[in-house]
């Protein structure tokens, strides 16, 4: 075990250093920040005044090295935008994206599984196939489109739901919070729906799959034949034999439903770190860009370290080896 | 995951003579069961139909949406139906330029397939030729090249395509690029598994057996048994392709504003949106909606056909 944990951490280490090696070339091959930056009136004066308080004027393996020294001591830079530390400026936007990304999963699971699984008993049923259908369509609907066409029917039409922001937050161990108060839950409620509708599809997919398989195992046939009601192999035997496949699911999706975020915060000007890397990318804002590359690079080595470590607890037959 | 036996022998038989044998060929016969099916069928029809309007969209069309001399800002935003001042309808309204939505969709079409089908083909070819490699190979070199696969595939394709174009910028040839680094893994993944299946068959002993050359063995009967499983997957990433380009043009990194393509349109409309003018945003979208839908319809069926252990 410490032999896997061991290699993964070397695995995350030399992905982190080759992405940031090639991100901050790339960065640098394209366009000058400055020009972004400075108004075109600015003298040439002040323009290698700014040139050099960003340490522009050094050649690039250098600018490098400074970098990841100061990423070894936890600094990735001050944004050149906000002129405050990327690093503070990512981490004061990642409960928003948590919180958008988790309750979009929670929403999926709901919806997902129950739909999944009568799918999967009934395969032939009418019910079944618009259940099929459906997540077809679900698969296929640009989610920017659909997140506008909320908009238009939900906040513009209706006028149910707000359209943007977060609104009232609580703060929960100094986080704050939307899920937590009404105006908070309301806000909240279509950029998580909008986040969630194709995993919804992804998850009635995999649960369908997963019941069809295991009911024609033998244990089903036994469990029968010993005359145990049909309720509760399905909602025993057969669910957590469907759960094995899907842990590992939710753990890769909460990953793509964090990166996914960038398009529902776009929509829904939801205050999350995926606002923020689009606006830096606009800008050339570098400090910016790499360290929410090193951050998600972090985030999602995590995540599939703890996915691959429950995963080996639910299913025995899994081992974990240090290769 | 492969074709019954007796199809897979059909494909790469050298003896058997076309034209003189009536055998039907398993990609044939793939496709006769996808005809027979509804749903597929709707998916083919209205692809064929994209596809065409596509083609032949600087001849369908009423107006150059990227030639800004045929555009007329006194035209700017009407809604679906109206008229301009020339007297010609705007069938789909017009966005905030005076842009025709009708002509700019089926000029959008255009980019949005070309994007799809040419990063998908790029990257099935790279993607292929190292699967195959590595499952040939084995040992260390599968190793590693699966372990790069796997660390690619832990992140989600849109925050690699983000970060690409971020380092690019943008442009046609850009995206396509970040799209197929996006994409290689899953065909190197499917052809791996499918050709370390296929490596254990006894065919593929008997042609080594005939001292046939490595390459030979490869290309000309592994290669086309494990064709199916990748057709399926090919579908279903030309359409996420196409969904993605979509995406990121909608953010603002894709494509470039002189030539909109579908999400740029909509992305445009998004500001006259909460006014009531709900069309300029509409109407690309749901374009790129039925379009990708079909795409789906197809693979979905194409999955079922192919891989006679799904049932149901």
């Amino acid at each position: 075990m410490s032999g896997y944990l061991f290699s993964r951490f070397l695995q995350t280490f030399v992905t982190l250093f080759v992405m940031s090696v090639l991100v901050f070339g790339g960065l640098h091959m394209v366009g000058n920040p400055v020009d972004v930056l400075l108004s075109p009136t600015a003298t040439p004066a002040e323009r290698l005044e700014v040139i050099r308080s960003f340490g522009l004027d050094r050649p690039v393996w250098e600018q490098y090295w400074i970098f990841l020294g100061n990423a070894l001591k936890g600094e990735l830079g001050n944004s050149f935008v906000f002129n405050q530390p990327a690093l503070d400026l990512i981490l004061q936007r990642m409960p928003a994206t948590l919180e958008l990304a988790v309750t979009a999963l929670l929403m999926a699971l709901v919806i997902g599984i129950p739909l999944g699984i009568h799918a999967g008993l009934r395969p032939n049923s009418v019910l079944s196939k618009s259940i099929m259908t459906f997540s077809i369509l679900g698969f296929s609907l640009p989610t920017f489109w659909i997140g506008l066409v909320m908009i238009m029917v939900f906040a513009v039409q209706l006028g149910w739901l707000p359209s943007s922001g977060r609104g009232e937050t609580t703060e929960v161990f100094g986080v704050p919070l939307s899920v937590f108060t009404r105006d908070g839950l309301a806000h909240l409620a279509l950029p998580a729906f909008n986040l969630a509708l194709f995993k919804i599809s992804l998850v009635i997919r995999i649960t369908r799959a997963g019941v069809l398989e295991t009911m024609q195992l033998d244990f089903v046939r036994f469990a029968r034949a010993k005359g145990m009601p049909e309720r509760r192999i399905v909602s025993v035997h057969v669910l957590k034999n469907t759960l094995i496949p899907l842990i590992t699911v939710i753990g890769l999706e909460l990953g793509s439903l964090i990166a996914f975020a960038v398009v529902t915060e776009t929509i829904f000007a939801w205050p999350g770190m995926g606002k923020l890397i689009i606006d830096a990318i606009a800008v050339l804002d570098r400090p910016v860009i790499l360290a929410y590359l090193m951050i998600t690079v972090v985030m999602f080595s995590v995540i599939n370290l703890v996915v691959d470590i429950l995963y080996s607890v639910v299913d025995p037959r899994v081992r974990l080896e240090g290769k | 995951m492969t074709l019954p036996t007796e199809s897979a022998s059909s494909i790469h038989a050298p003896a058997a003579k076309p034209g003189k044998r009536r055998s039907v060929s398993p990609f044939a016969q793939a496709f006769g069961k996808l005809l027979r099916d509804p749903l597929a069928l709707t998916g083919i029809v209205v692809l064929s139909a994209f596809v065409l309007l596509a083609i032949f969209a600087p001849l369908l069309a009423p107006q150059n949406p990227y030639d800004l001399s045929q555009l007329d800002i006194m035209d700017g935003r009407l809604k679906p139906g109206s008229e301009s001042m020339t007297g010609t309808v705007y069938l789909l309204g017009t966005d905030d330029q005076g842009r025709d939505l009708f002509s700019a969709i089926l000029f959008g079409l255009r980019t949005s397939i070309l994007v799809g089908l040419v990063s998908a083909a790029i990257a099935l070819l790279i993607g292929a030729s190292i699967g195959l490699l590595s499952a040939y190979a084995g040992g260390r070199t599968d190793a590693f090249l699966m372990r790069i696969v796997d660390i690619q595939l832990s992140f989600p394709a849109i925050l690699i395509a983000l970060i690409f174009l971020a380092v690019l910028g943008q442009g046609v040839d850009k995206i396509i690029f970040a799209l197929v680094v996006t994409q290689w893994a899953y065909y190197a993944r499917t052809i791996r598994g499918s050709a370390l299946v296929e490596r254990k068959r006894a065919y593929v002993d008997a042609a080594r057996s005939m001292a046939l050359p490595d390459r030979r063995v490869l290309f000309r009967h592994i290669l086309p048994n494990c064709l199916p499983p990748l057709i399926v997957v090919a579908t279903m990433r030309v359409a996420y392709a196409i969904m993605l380009e979509a995406t990121l043009s909608f953010l603002g990194i894709g494509l470039p504003v002189t030539e909109p393509s579908l999400g740029l349109l909509v992305s445009n409309g998004f500001e006259y949106l909460l006014s009531g003018d709900y069309w300029i945003s509409f109407f690309p979208g749901l374009a790129l909606l039925i379009l990708i839908v079909a795409i789906n319809l197809i693979g979905d069926s194409l999955r079922d056909i192919l891989n006679p252990r799904r049932e149901g």
